[in-house]
């Protein structure tokens, strides 16, 4: 029997304003799993995880959370649903610390010792972000951020995390530890959805995969079996 | 003559401390709601002004029963900041919110809704006032043991009330400045005034916040109207037009958004604007009175705009990601 499904998108269309972003997305996460969208710029795959966290409302379709109708809730009343959502473009607080940084990413755990334990076990994982617990997120370099933002997310301890972009802006080095740390969390059993431009990366770590182009699915599959087709070694993964 | 005028200074110093107070307090329910909103709240003059007359009713009808005059002037205070603070998030609730969720980006449309907002309080006021009791001039009165001097050093005396307003008013700025940069609901409203959409995403209600954040300012804009009602007696439902203004004036002398900006600007306003209505008349040989000090005030706000927008303590924009 395989695993529980978690997550379910049928056929969610969007638009920004007059641009017609996602025309009929269909994909699934279950538990346990990493999976990771691909394509490319201006695809749609940040319009696809804002949906999931209800930044962005869709215009039709419908998006199941264990299958409950998610879609038309509130941001914050998805979060308390268990999907955390670190996205695009990192948008940590700027003037507030690390630190607040971070308990705002638990904001909805009022335990302080559950807090405090795992905000050590960012600490452990970054250990920069440590060092810098009283600096304003604004002064960090682009790859420190980049910490951060992904630290608070974890700080969320979510059933399902929306990765945006993890990797960008980080050093090779960094980007090594993060993709450990994804799998690491995957062996716990956490599930991620992953949205990277970094695909070969992405395909490596991911059980499965969906490559979205303008708006539309149109590949989906095993990661390993994907990352063997051609077009997509050639479109995606530079070969 | 010179003399004269500087055996004074110590005392106009002290008075211009009490009026900076008072714009300080009003001060801050104008930059707290900036923050979270970009908005000017105009309509927070009279949140102010329903918070004295809110205290001359206390004084009214609780005066007669209660012997001490600072649990009376504490009641006071209690019961404005209570019906000012709801208030002030009733208008969020039923004026802003609504404009809001229709998703204009117009900023001249709220903007011109706390105006509206803003002279329907002062009929309103005025037509409760008047059915209720005949007319709407009230007073705050006085009272012999508030109005009791002590000697300080250099010349200088201080009533009762004076010691009530500026204690009242730097334990309300240590609350705030606590609650902001220590509690939960501190770091969300800093997080909903520096990105919203992210701040959801952490789990917090930004409609929840920035009800609360009305509420905050304007208990606080109440409570300076109690203030006023003690310091200067007198209060109708037009009184909050020039302080509201004043005090805005004050938040962006010391950089709307910033907390402690429009501490610092209400202090410094309230102090230049009593030197200078003290001052002007000795200075330009009676040429110009008291009556000129308003114009000090605005004369300040073009200077500043002119040349530090940004104001006292605000940053530049361009921080934002």
């Amino acid at each position: 029997m395989p695993p529980a499904l978690l997550l379910q998108l049928n056929q969610v269309q969007a638009c920004y304003g007059h641009i017609h972003a996602l025309k009929g997305v269909s994909l699934e996460v279950r538990a346990g799993e990493i999976v990771t969208l691909i394509g490319s710029n201006g695809a749609g795959k940040s319009t696809t995880l804002r949906c999931i966290s209800g930044l962005l409302a869709p215009r039709s379709g419908e998006i199941l959370w264990r299958g409950q109708a998610i879609h038309g809730l509130k941001p914050h009343e998805i979060v308390a649903r268990g999907i955390g959502h670190s996205p695009e473009g990192r948008r940590i607080f700027p003037q507030l610390t690390v630190e607040e940084n971070l308990d705002l990413g638990a904001y909805l755990e009022r335990d302080r010792a559950i807090v405090a334990q795992r905000k050590g076990e960012v600490f452990e994982l970054f250990p920069r972000l440590a060092e810098r617990r009283k600096q304003d997120g604004g002064t960090l370099s682009g790859g420190e951020q980049q910490m951060l933002a992904i630290g608070r997310a974890l700080m969320q301890n979510p059933a399902l995390l929306l990765l945006d972009e993890p990797t960008l802006g980080l050093a090779p080095v960094l980007v090594e530890a993060l993709f450990e740390t994804l799998q690491a969390l995957h062996r716990v059993g956490k599930t991620i959805l992953l949205v990277e431009q970094n695909a070969w990366h992405a395909l490596q770590i991911a059980q499965r995969a969906y490559v979205l182009q303008t708006g539309v699915i149109t590949h989906s599959g095993s990661a390993r079996d994907l990352a063997n087709l051609d077009e997509i070694k050639r479109a995606y993964l530079g070969e | 003559m010179s003399e004269a005028l500087l055996e004074l200074l110590p005392s106009v110093l002290l008075e211009g401390l009490l009026l900076g107070c008072v714009y300080a307090m009003i001060a801050l329910g104008y930059t707290m709601v900036y923050g979270v909103l970009g908005l000017i709240n105009f309509a927070h003059s009279e949140v102010f002004m329903v918070g004295a007359v809110a205290g001359v009713e206390v004084y009214r009808y609780l005066g007669p029963h209660v012997e001490n005059p600072y649990i009376l002037a504490l009641l006071a205070l209690v019961i404005a900041a209570i019906i000012s603070g709801g208030l002030a998030m009733g208008i969020e609730r039923l004026a802003y919110r609504p404009l809001r969720k229709r998703g204009s980006t117009n900023r001249l449309v709220p903007l011109i809704t706390a105006i509206g907002v803003s002279f329907f309080l002062q009929d309103l006021v005025r037509l409760i006032e008047g059915l209720w009791h005949g007319e709407f001039y009230m007073n705050f009165p006085a009272d012999a043991q508030m109005e009791a001097l002590h000697d300080l050093p250099m010349g200088m005396s201080i009533q009762n009330k004076s010691i009530l307003v500026i204690a009242v008013a730097v334990i309300m700025m240590l609350a705030l400045d606590h609650l902001v940069r220590r509690t939960r609901l501190g770091k969300a409203i800093r997080a909903v005034a520096q990105d919203l959409p992210t701040a959801s995403l952490m789990g917090i209600d930004p409609d929840k916040i920035i009800g609360r954040t009305f509420l905050i300012g304007g208990a606080l804009g109440g409570i300076a109207g109690v203030l006023f009602g003690l310091l200067y007696s007198q209060i109708n439902p037009f009184v909050g037009f020039v302080p509201g203004i004043k005090a805005f004036t004050a938040a962006v002398l010391g950089g709307i958004g910033n907390i402690y900006g429009a501490m610092l600007g209400g202090l410094v306003l309230g102090t230049i604007e009593t030197l200078g209505g003290t001052y002007l008349f000795f200075l330009t040989g009676g040429a110009l009175g008291n009556e000129y000090k308003d114009i000090l005030a605005f004369i300040i706000l073009v200077l500043l705009l002119l040349f530090r927008p940004q104001g006292l303590l605000g940053k530049t924009q361009g921080e934002k990601v």
